[in-house]
């Protein structure tokens, strides 16, 4: 008997003992596509935050027409348009040796998740950046400091403080829209859970779902505490 | 080009009207679950500020569930759990019926559950920034607790609580896009079937993007018009740098 079967097997729940496997596979999906989602949203959200500040007028446009759009919509919508739509140009792709990414709905998702949460992502930076008091970086100048220095040592590492909340908010809303793969097709977490039901017809099944995505959102949670408190372990006061 | 007026249009052939139906149906899934959404939530504040650990303990559990699991999945637990509920009840009755709980109403309580537990926390916010004062100068005045309520946290609350709720509002409106896996036939319903007859993705998708994107659009301008009005009477807090 597989690892994976035992959670079933111990709790005498025929249908997850059958399907853990699946659940398992399914869950390991679901990790992946958050934690590259999310990461790569991260890497694209610094550079999208500074050009939505400083880049010139046209840059800035088409920036901001980027966020609204993907920030006013349905991710929903969005991961039809990049699976239904960009998957229908197949001769295209093909030619451009993109097939295989475009086939497959895990990479769709990927893709669709990392253009919603940069989006989010850099607005959050936006916000961060701007919060830092302006002082800072005049204290900066004022000492002869570059540009650069004054942006990478004195405002960023503030900034990237003031984010760190919504950012880890941002990763727990990833985690739950993961879900929305299984509408693509993907056997994510909540697909592999889709298809017990379909055979089995047991409710229960959503309810095993419901208590692994509850402890995942509660892990990182957690984590995301200890992480913030200790990155910001300067600014207690000490008794 | 032509293709895709004629498949927009009105006509018998276009989709035009079917995707202002299903733009309707998002409209009033949102506008319905609003006021349950916000008053249960504001429930749940109250049993957060209640000195009883029972509705304390109760009020963490129920914010702590339905913040972290995935809306799909509510949707589906709630769609089919009723569903079932009902039906295992009708058996224990001895009843002979067959029962199906409709789409509206099952998006409508599970989106409205989620929404409870978001607008919770902003309405715990609101408490908060009021301030102690003004409900001990409510009894002082001899106001009874339902009238201080009414007329002095109250209002004080909801011009708190107005920008978070807002958000809420906002999320809500995208959220609802999920109704149409349980067959209502919403903006995102319409779209996947027109899809399927049409295989015009880009063009309904985008329609559907175009329709959500006006939602949000019309509702920020509104809520920034909102939350000026209820800031009126306040001293504009420094001028934007």
């Amino acid at each position: 008997m597989n690892w994976c079967s035992l959670p079933g097997y111990w709790i005498g729940f025929e249908v997850l003992e059958r399907y853990g496997c699946r659940l398992a596979d399914g869950f390991l999906i679901t990790l992946q596509l958050v934690g590259w989602s999310f990461c790569l949203g991260l890497l694209f959200s610094l550079p999208l935050a500074l050009m939505r500040l400083k880049a010139p007028l046209p840059v800035r446009a088409l920036l901001v027409g980027y966020m609204t759009v993907f920030r006013g919509t349905p991710l929903l919508v969005q991961l039809f348009l990049v699976y239904y739509g960009l998957g229908s140009l197949r001769p295209f792709w093909q030619e451009m040796n993109l097939w295989w990414f475009f086939r497959d709905p895990l990479y769709c998702c990927l893709f669709a998740f990392t253009l919603n949460t940069a989006a989010y992502q850099a607005e959050i930076m936006r916000g961060a950046l701007q919060a830092v008091p302006r002082g800072l970086s005049e204290a900066g100048r004022a000492l002869g400091l570059s540009k650069g220095v004054i942006l990478f040592r004195i405002e960023l590492p503030q900034a990237l403080m003031i984010a760190l909340r919504p950012l880890g908010n941002e990763l727990i809303i990833m985690v739950k829209a993961s879900a929305l793969g299984s509408l693509v097709t993907l056997y994510d977490l909540m697909g592999a859970t889709k298809f017990a039901f379909a055979r089995s017809f047991d409710l229960a099944i959503y309810l095993v779902a419901a208590v692994v995505y509850l402890a995942l959102v509660e892990a990182i949670r957690r984590l995301w505490a200890v992480g913030e408190r200790y990155l910001t372990r300067h600014l207690v006061a000490r008794a | 080009m032509a293709d895709w007026v004629a498949l927009l249009s009105f006509g018998p052939d276009g989709w035009g009207l079917a995707l202002l139906q299903g733009a309707w149906i998002t409209l009033s899934v949102a506008v319905v679950t609003l006021p349950f959404g916000l008053a249960l939530g504001l429930a749940v504040a109250l049993a957060f500020r209640s000195s009883s650990p029972f509705w304390r303990t109760a009020a963490t559990l129920y914010t702590t569930v339905f913040r972290g699991l995935p809306e799909l999945l509510t949707l589906y637990i709630i769609y089919f759990g009723i569903q079932l509920l009902v039906e295992h009840l009708i058996k224990l009755a001895g009843l002979q019926s067959q029962f199906s709980i409709s789409p509206f109403l099952a998006g409508v309580v599970a989106l409205g559950l989620v929404l409870a537990a978001f607008s919770a926390e902003v309405w715990l916010g609101a408490f908060n920034a009021l301030h102690k004062g003004q409900v001990e100068g409510a009894s002082a005045l001899g106001l009874g607790r339902f009238q201080t309520f009414r007329h002095i946290v109250w209002p004080q609350l909801l011009r708190a609580a107005l920008p978070g709720l807002g958000n809420n509002w906002m999320v809500l409106l995208k959220e609802t896009s999920l109704v149409s896996v349980i067959t209502l036939q919403d903006t995102m319903f319409i779209a996947t079937r027109a899809n399927v007859v049409t295989k015009e993705p880009f063009l309904f998708f985008g329609a559907a993007a175009c329709i959500y994107l006006f939602f949000s659009v019309v509702s920020s301008i509104g809520l920034w018009a909102l939350e000026r009005r209820s800031a009126r009477g306040f001293a504009p807090v420094g001028r934007q740098a």
